[in-house]
This record gives C-alpha cells, structure tokens and sequence, in this order.
C-alpha cells in the first residue's frame, strides 16, 4: 500500500476515534481526555496508542474494545491498540474542549498545573453548576477512582471533582 | 486453621503442587516482583473490606484505594514478565502467573502488607506507615534511569500522595477522637510498629540496580517516613512505640502466617480452573 493510502487511511481512523468516550464519563472523547496518544498506520496496518488516566482504571480495558469495535464497524479490520505508560498521563493532557465539556456535565474540572498539594493542604475547586467558590470535601474517593465527591455552599448542590493526577 | 476444612482440600490438591510457577529471579525481577507483591497483597486486604466498611464513603475509598494498588501491580509484574530471562522451549511467565501461581514462599511483599485488617483503626495505620513511604519513594523513583519503572512511578506517586492524605486524616481524626477510637488507634501503632522497619531494607540483588541509577535506595526515606510519621502522631496525639526491634523476612519469602491464607482464597479460583475467564 502506498504511503499516500496510509495517510489516508490514517486520518479516517483519526476521525472514527472521535466517537470513542470515556465509559465513565461519557461526554469526553479519549482524546479531550488525553488517553488517546498516537494513531500510526504502516502498509494498512494500523495501531492504536492509549495510555492509561490510572493504574488500576478499569476503564482501560473498555476503551480498548470500544477503540476495536469503532475501527471494525467502519470496515479498518487491520488495527491493534497497544498500552503505553511512558510518559505518564497526567490530568494537565486534557484539552480545553474537554474542560468545557466536562464541566458543562457537572464535573469541576482539574485545576491545572496544581500538582499536588500538602500532606493537609486544601483544594479550591468551583461549583461546576453556579460557579462559587465556597464548597468544600465531603469524599476524597468518589464514584470513581479519578473523581472525589465536594459540595458547593452556595448552591447546596453536591458535585464530582476529576481529581489532578 | 482459620481456614477450615475448605482450606486444608485446598492444600492437599495436587495440582496446586504442579501448576506452581518457577521464577528466574535476576535482580531486576526480584525487585519488580517485591513492589508488585506489596501493592498486590495490601490492594487484596484493602478489598476485603468492601461492603464492610463503616460508610459506603469509606467502602469506596478503600475500594478505590485496593484498585489504585492492584493497578500498579498489574504493572510491575506486566514489567517483570518482559525482564524475565527465558529459557529456550520454557513459555514466559505473566502477570496472571506471578499473582496466582506462586507460593507463599515465593511472594516477596513486606510482613506490613500481609498483616490482617483487624478494625478501622489498624487498616488506617498500615495503610498510613506504607503511604508515608510509598509517596515520597515513588516520587523518587520518577527519575529512574528505567523508563518503564519511571512511568510506573510518576502514576504510583500520585495516587500514593492520596493514599497518604486519607490515611493521615483518618489517623488523626481517630487518634484525636473518642476513647475507644484512641485506644484502638495505638493499639494499632504498637501492634504494626515492628513491620515498619523493613520498609529501608534492600540486600545484595537491590543494592547492584541502585548502581545502575535504576532504583532509589529504600533507606533514603527513613528520615522523611518519620517525619511524617511524627507529624500525624503529634496531630493525632499518638505515642511512638519505644521498641526498636523490627521484624523482618518478607523480602526473603519468610512470612508471617498471614499470608498463606490470603494467597489460598486469592489464587483458589486459577489454581483449581487454570486460565479461567470471565
Ligand atoms: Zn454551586
């Protein structure tokens, strides 16, 4: 196969992997989220990078049959997906668009470039649905591994924070 | 035995005895297979609690907790199978393999991780004096000469640094609470304080890969682990033990009789049905 088929072929793949989500948090595609690394097509083979949010997110092994199924339903059979772990992925990966949609969902976004925080140090995190300012911790380990559970005192609401990683 | 007759039929299966796996142990799989072995049996403790944790937000954050650290076993052992010399015609040891077809003898993890839940109080301290080390040693380990071990580390030390906080928190909260919670607060100190010791050992096997800039060596955290430690301890009015003697023997495969009963509900599935999936 030509290399111009490949780029092609490449760039069809790019496009049936936007409709690739996050099983956890449906409204992020793997790449607002960052999991999506490389797309490389050789000779019509194709292979798929992810890397994992956490060690242990179940999700991973979800979004590799779902990467799978994509590629299949739109007629690309020669495809693998392929884990990598370095570099590490880390909650700063997540686009612009991700953060919007993300928090249009009613998760507070990370708060980028906050690394981590003191042995007793304290997040600020805003209410995804009014915005304040003024919530606090109710759970460090929410629904899911990468979200914790806050409530906001302004609103009353309770609410999910993706936590930085 | 605590075990029962369940357990005992367990043992006399004689297909345990022939699916056991052999380990070429290079130093480098030694050392993969210590660190994948303390996640593997704390995040396996840490799941006996769920559905009996005190709040469903505590069953979640143990919960979530135990899969962080399964998470970064799967990975050290996914990282010792690839390092993992072979002999020609002899079929590689996986992850799966590690985890369920080895021995107690064979497990490498520290005595603190093996060491039953008992209460609250004695889950929070262990997870508490493992964390104290994990985080900043992860941490460390993030400018391993190893890309692999430095990708394991740079998401080990951000989960560990939340382990850390949620231990320290509920040490405090307990140690500063009511007098039962104290009591049995360092009840649980006193009773763990001899299987922290082994946290800053390494031997011969480790000592050449910190040579190679590969690994950090443990003992580097000890100052860091008791300042932590002291911190919560203060905050929580805790005492520190006085005893200096420490037990030891994990690294070496000599366990306390905690684990065989461990490994016998965790691998009695895969030894009695080898490969089963579902
Ligand atoms: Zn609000």
């Amino acid at each position: 196969m030509s290399m111009g088929a490949d780029l092609e072929l490449r760039a069809r793949v790019v496009e049936v992997l936007q409709d690739v989500v996050d099983p956890e948090i449906p409204v992020l595609s793997i790449g607002d989220l960052g999991v999506l690394r490389d797309v490389t097509v050789r000779d019509g083979t194709v292979e798929v990078a992810i890397t994992p949010t956490y060690s242990g997110c179940p999700a991973m092994d979800m979004i590799t049959l779902e990467i799978e199924i994509a590629l299949a339903r739109s007629g690309i059979g020669n495809a693998r997906v392929r884990t990598v772990l370095s570099p590490a992925w880390t909650t700063d990966w997540m686009t612009e668009e991700g953060r919007r949609k993300l928090k249009e969902y009613g998760v507070a976004p990370p708060v980028v470039g906050a690394g981590r925080r003191a042995l007793f140090g304290k997040d600020e995190v805003d209410c995804p649905r009014c915005g304040s300012g003024d919530t606090g911790l109710i759970a460090e380990f929410g629904s899911t591994s990468c979200k914790a559970l806050w409530r906001c005192h302004s609103c009353r609401e309770p609410f999910d924070y993706f936590k930085c990683h | 035995m605590a075990g029962g007759p369940g357990l005992r039929r367990f043992f006399e299966d004689e297909n345990m005895a022939t699916n056991t796996i052999t380990v070429s142990e290079t130093p480098l799989v030694l050392y993969a297979l210590r660190r994948a072995d303390d996640s593997l049996i704390l995040g396996h403790r840490l799941s006996e609690w769920c559905g009996h944790a005190p709040t469903l937000e505590e069953d979640m954050a143990l919960a979530n907790i135990g899969l962080d650290l399964i998470g970064q076993a799967r990975s050290l052992y996914g990282y010792a199978a690839e390092v993992e010399p072979r002999e020609d015609g002899r079929s590689a040891n996986d992850e799966d393999g590690y985890a369920y077809f080895r021995d107690a003898g064979q497990y490498r993890n520290l005595l603190l991780c093996e060491q039953p839940n008992r209460d609250f109080a004695c889950t929070m301290v262990r997870q508490f004096f493992y964390s104290a080390f994990t985080d900043p040693y992860w941490r460390a380990m993030t400018s391993s000469s190893d890309p692999t071990l430095a990708a394991v580390a740079a998401k080990s030390e951000k989960e560990s640094a939340y382990h850390l906080r949620h231990a320290a928190e509920w040490l405090i909260r307990l140690g500063d609470g009511t007098e039962e919670s104290h009591a049995r607060t360092q009840r649980a100190v006193d009773a763990l304080w001899s299987f922290t010791g082994e946290l800053f050992d390494a031997d011969d096997a480790e000592d050449s890969l910190v040579a190679d800039r590969l690994v950090v060596h443990p003992s580097a955290f000890r100052d860091i682990w008791s300042d932590t430690v002291d911190v919560g301890f203060a905050r929580a009015g805790l005492r520190r033990p006085d005893g200096a003697w420490m037990q030891r023997g994990g690294r070496g495969g000599r366990h306390s009789e905690h684990l065989g009963p461990l490994l016998a509900e965790m691998q009695h599935l895969q030894r009695s049905h080898p490969g089963a999936r579902w």
